[in-house]
């Protein structure tokens, strides 16, 4: 597919997601999951790069230099779940499924076409007949079924926790030799492009789960040469995963240079249009501030999350900035194990005290949404209707009154030294609400402290905290991705027992198809903002920075962002 | 001499032993767990639990003691947690940016502030004298990350006579024999990327030596006000030997005693001045390491580097003491 065509594919991007569900529930009619709401001024943005992209000269300079917050963790993608190990495997890797571009949807990439049966147990993917892998293993059926026959048979030790293989143990559940037994049960190879996986249980999201690059196809042969591992021993360091990543992807691993550099060079071979620019560095600035002047000073083309207090300054430098299509959710927690929290009188004064509007348009970067529900409006089963809360002090005192809170004094906890896609100036966002919060008559008293491990272990490992600020980026577009991890069950983060809401959240999550899905999660979310655990506050926009002479690049609200139409102009 | 060097590396022994003890516990006293740093938001229960298990967390804290022990016994000095790498390997691989910022910092130290200082004790009162005292003032007060941001906005952002970051441009790609970039260069005949590498350290050793310079300049020149008063320098004066030899000989030879002890002292204070200048600069040497590893709590490496660094401060003493020797006589004698 060359971008021309990836453009007509996002113009038609409705059909395309009507076709993609239909696919996998079996030809049946489905809702299009579309919110029908206006696209947000970043999904606008992304479709004119989208569009720019295609008409930007085939080449430049040789070398784009990106910098990213952090070191990758390693080379196999398979054992990673953050942001700049998979920044890294896009380039080099590519799954059965992908992304619509600017969206969050499931798009062909190495499989052309899939099907679901109606029990949403068995998939079965169509493949391209003209793909390579970098070390010139052909890429077929059988490839795929090594793949997940190596993905189940991890070892036992580190390989099968959850810091080294999350995304395998939370989307099925456990390994060959563990207790807990996997849902993968077998692959089938039925021909050279045809290849079907069978699951024990449903699993709807199982199609956009394989756009995670953690399920990227890698070369069997290098994983057997270079990838083994025994029990016991830790899989994140062999040679594969620190010299010889082997996937399918436009760019090819040249070198790593721990803590200052990855080296990507464009993959000759490649099925799909060759890459613009012939090398790629992916260059490690832990700092903001030193990404911001790396890139006024020219030792940088690009790079992620510009805090917003800087983007005045880049753009007047004449630094483009691209807004990613916001996949998240930024949110204030309301911890029920504290009295009179659990009172819902006092959340929905808390919640009719909060100007989100001023909080988006003070603490977030310009093209942020306000949010009125705990799940972004580009995902499956977000609802138009669910309760809302408008800004109301008066109202917010009335039901104070009501409650009985009047003098009601609050510890208000925060993260500090930290920016995250959701949440770029915590400080600044935990200000201004702190602000609206007094201006009701509530008593804040302010809790900062360092992001990890002090303010996660205060939120997520104790019962001692009040409301606190805290948010999430998707993996990928499933409403399970976001309740479910907020409200799957008993949490220390929010402190209640609501059996109804545990049990609707899982019953959801077994059914087979995602058209029988969305009504369901469609009520959850309603049922969750009645019983208002916590405030959703807005879908910030990350950012990113280009220098000026950068064009090609389009972004991707799930990060699927490979940089092959990337081109620098000389 | 040789029997004070002896005596000298035993009595590093157990010091060494002691700090790692102090050093095991002082680690796992600090708040919070390495299981949820290293999970992060996407921890459950089940999963933390898993990783204390793995990592043998969960087993009294003498049993992990006495694990700790017998594998430094045997050299493994662990792998740490979160980015799966040995510690000494990570150690070795970091130490040469280190080595570097230090280094420059020092020459800076030494080949500015004993000449400097030198003519301040020599001209004392005169107004050079008083301009190079009160300078080195503000240099000892400024703070090291305040000049290194300083410096930075100034040559790097501003003027944009350096570069802001890092140690090499990301667009030269050059072989690493030794992980000296500078050294590298000159020896692989790259030498617009040894050029390249020694911009990228001068503003972090002109942030990092600023400290060392001045007090080099304050000590040296208190040190060589006093000598230039002693009898024997009267003596050699009025027995008419050259100004060149009595400066030399008899003045600077003497002076720069407690100089050598103070830049040991130094560069002890250097390494740790290293976490900040590092961290500004964003150069991944062993200062930068640590601070991520205190973040997530990273047991092994905190343990290991901390240990590493005594070490290196212990073996630095050990060589400024041998080297008193060298420069009096009157030492290698008693």
């Amino acid at each position: 597919m060359n971008i021309r065509q990836l453009r007509r594919g996002v113009a038609l991007s409705t059909i395309g997601l009507l076709g993609t569900l239909a696919l996998a529930a079996c030809g049946s009619d489905a809702p299009s999951g579309d919110s029908g709401e206006a696209a947000s001024a970043a999904e606008q943005q992304c479709q004119e790069l989208l569009d720019a992209s295609a008409d930007a000269p085939d080449s430049g300079g040789d070398t784009f230099v990106f910098a990213a917050s952090s070191d990758p963790a390693m080379l196999n993608p398979f054992f990673a779940s953050d942001g700049e190990t998979f920044r890294v495997a896009r380039q080099i890797f590519e799954g059965l499924v992908g992304t619509q571009p600017c969206t969050a949807d499931p798009a062909p990439l190495l499989a052309t076409d899939w099907t679901g049966t109606e029990d949403g147990k068995s998939y079965t993917f169509t493949l391209r007949d003209d793909v390579t892998f970098h070390d010139g293993t052909e890429f077929n059926a059988e490839a795929v079924c090594s793949n997940f026959e190596y993905w189940v048979n991890q070892p036992k030790g580190p390989a099968q926790s959850e810091d080294v293989t999350y995304y395998w143990i939370s989307l099925f559940k456990g390994f060959r030799d563990s207790e807990t037994p996997s849902i993968y049960d077998s692959c089938e190879a039925t021909s050279p492009t045809e290849v079907t996986i069978n699951l024990t249980e449903p699993f709807a999201g199982f199609v956009p789960a394989m756009s995670l690059p953690a399920f990227a196809m890698q070369s069997p042969t290098a994983i057997e040469k270079y990838g083994q591992v025994a029990d016991e021993e830790d899989p994140t360091t062999t040679q594969y995963a620190l010299k010889y990543p082997t996937g399918t992807g436009p760019y090819k691993f040249v070198e790593w240079n721990r803590g200052e550099n990855v080296r990507l060079t464009a993959f000759e071979d490649y099925w799909g249009d060759q890459p613009r620019t012939q090398n790629i560095v992916i260059t490690t600035i832990e700092d903001t501030g030193a990404k911001r002047d790396a890139l006024m000073n020219g030792d940088i083309d690009a790079f992620d999350l510009v805090a917003p207090g800087d983007i005045r300054t880049l753009e007047e430098a004449g630094v483009q900035i691209i807004n990613r299509p916001a996949f998240n959710i930024l949110y204030l927690g309301i911890n029920q194990a504290q009295e009179p929290l659990d009172d819902l009188k006092v959340r929905q004064a808390i919640a009719h005290a909060i100007n989100k509007e001023d909080v988006v348009n003070q603490t977030l970067p310009p093209g942020s949404e306000v949010a009125k529900e705990f799940v972004p409006p580009i995902v499956n089963g977000y609802s138009e209707d669910v309760q809302e809360y408008p800004y109301d002090p008066e109202k917010a005192k009335q039901l104070l009154a009501e409650a009985g809170a009047e003098n009601l004094t609050l510890e208000f906890n925060y993260p500090v030294d930290i920016s995250r896609p959701y949440m770029p100036s915590p400080v600044e966002t935990f200000n201004v609400i702190r602000t609206q919060l007094e201006d009701v008559g509530i008593k804040v008293k302010p809790v900062g402290d360092q992001w990890t491990p002090d303010y996660l272990e205060l939120i997520q490992g104790t019962e001692n905290h009040g409301i606190h600020l805290l948010g999430w980026t998707g993996d990928y577009n499933d409403t399970d991705n976001f309740l479910g991890v907020f409200f799957g069950r008993e949490s220390s983060e929010w402190g209640f027992d609501n059996p109804e809401l545990f049990k609707a959240l899982t019953e959801a999550r077994q059914l087979p198809t995602v058209e029988e899905q969305q009504p369901k999660y469609e009520a959850i979310n309603e049922q969750v903002m009645e019983f208002l655990p916590g405030v959703p506050i807005a879908h910030p926009v990350p950012s990113l920075a280009f220098a000026e002479n950068i064009e090609g690049f389009y972004p991707s609200p799930v990060q699927d962002e490979p940089f092959t139409y990337v081109v620098v102009n000389e | 001499m040789l029997r004070f060097a002896v005596r000298r590396i035993g009595l590093m022994v157990p010091t060494l032993i002691g700090l790692s003890l102090l050093l095991f516990f002082w680690v796992r006293i600090l708040p919070g767990d390495p299981a949820r740093s290293l999970l992060g938001q996407r921890a459950t229960p089940e999963g933390i639990e898993r990783l204390n298990e793995l990592y043998g967390f969960d087993q009294p804290i003498w049993k992990q003691y006495v694990t700790y022990v017998s594998a430094l016994a045997r050299g493994d000095f662990g792998q740490s947690i979160d980015l799966h790498e040995p510690v000494l390997d990570a150690f070795i691989d970091k130490l040469p940016t280190t080595i570097e910022v230090t280094f420059v910092a020092l020459l800076l130290a030494v080949a500015v502030g004993i000449p400097l200082g030198y003519y301040a004790g020599r001209h004392q009162g005169g107004w050079l004298d008083t301009a190079i005292v009160s300078t080195s003032l503000l240099g000892v007060v400024t703070p090291v990350f305040f000049l290194a941001i300083l410096l930075k906005y100034v040559f790097a952002d501003q003027l944009g006579l350096l570069p802001t970051q890092g140690r090499q441009d990301a667009r030269i790609d050059v072989d690493h024999p030794t992980n000296f970039y500078v050294l590298d260069g000159l020896i692989t005949g790259e030498y617009a990327a040894a050029w390249d590498a020694l911009q990228h350290l001068i503003l972090p050793g002109l942030a990092l030596g600023t400290i060392p310079l001045a007090i080099v300049v304050r000590i040296t020149r208190a040190s060589v006000s006093d000598v230039v008063h002693e009898d024997y320098v009267r003596t050699a004066e009025a027995k008419g030997l050259y100004a060149g030899t009595i400066n030399r000989r008899h003045i600077l030879r003497n002076a720069l005693l407690p100089v050598v002890t103070t830049i040991g002292l130094q560069l002890g204070l250097l390494l740790s001045g290293a976490v900040l200048t590092e961290t500004v600069f964003a150069l991944d040497g062993i200062g930068n390491y640590l601070y991520d590893a205190i973040t997530v709590r990273d047991y092994p490496v905190l343990q290991g580097f901390i240990l590493f660094i005594a070490l290196m401060y212990s073996i630095i003493n050990l060589l400024v003491d041998l080297s008193y020797g060298l420069i009096d006589p009157r030492v290698r004698v008693s």
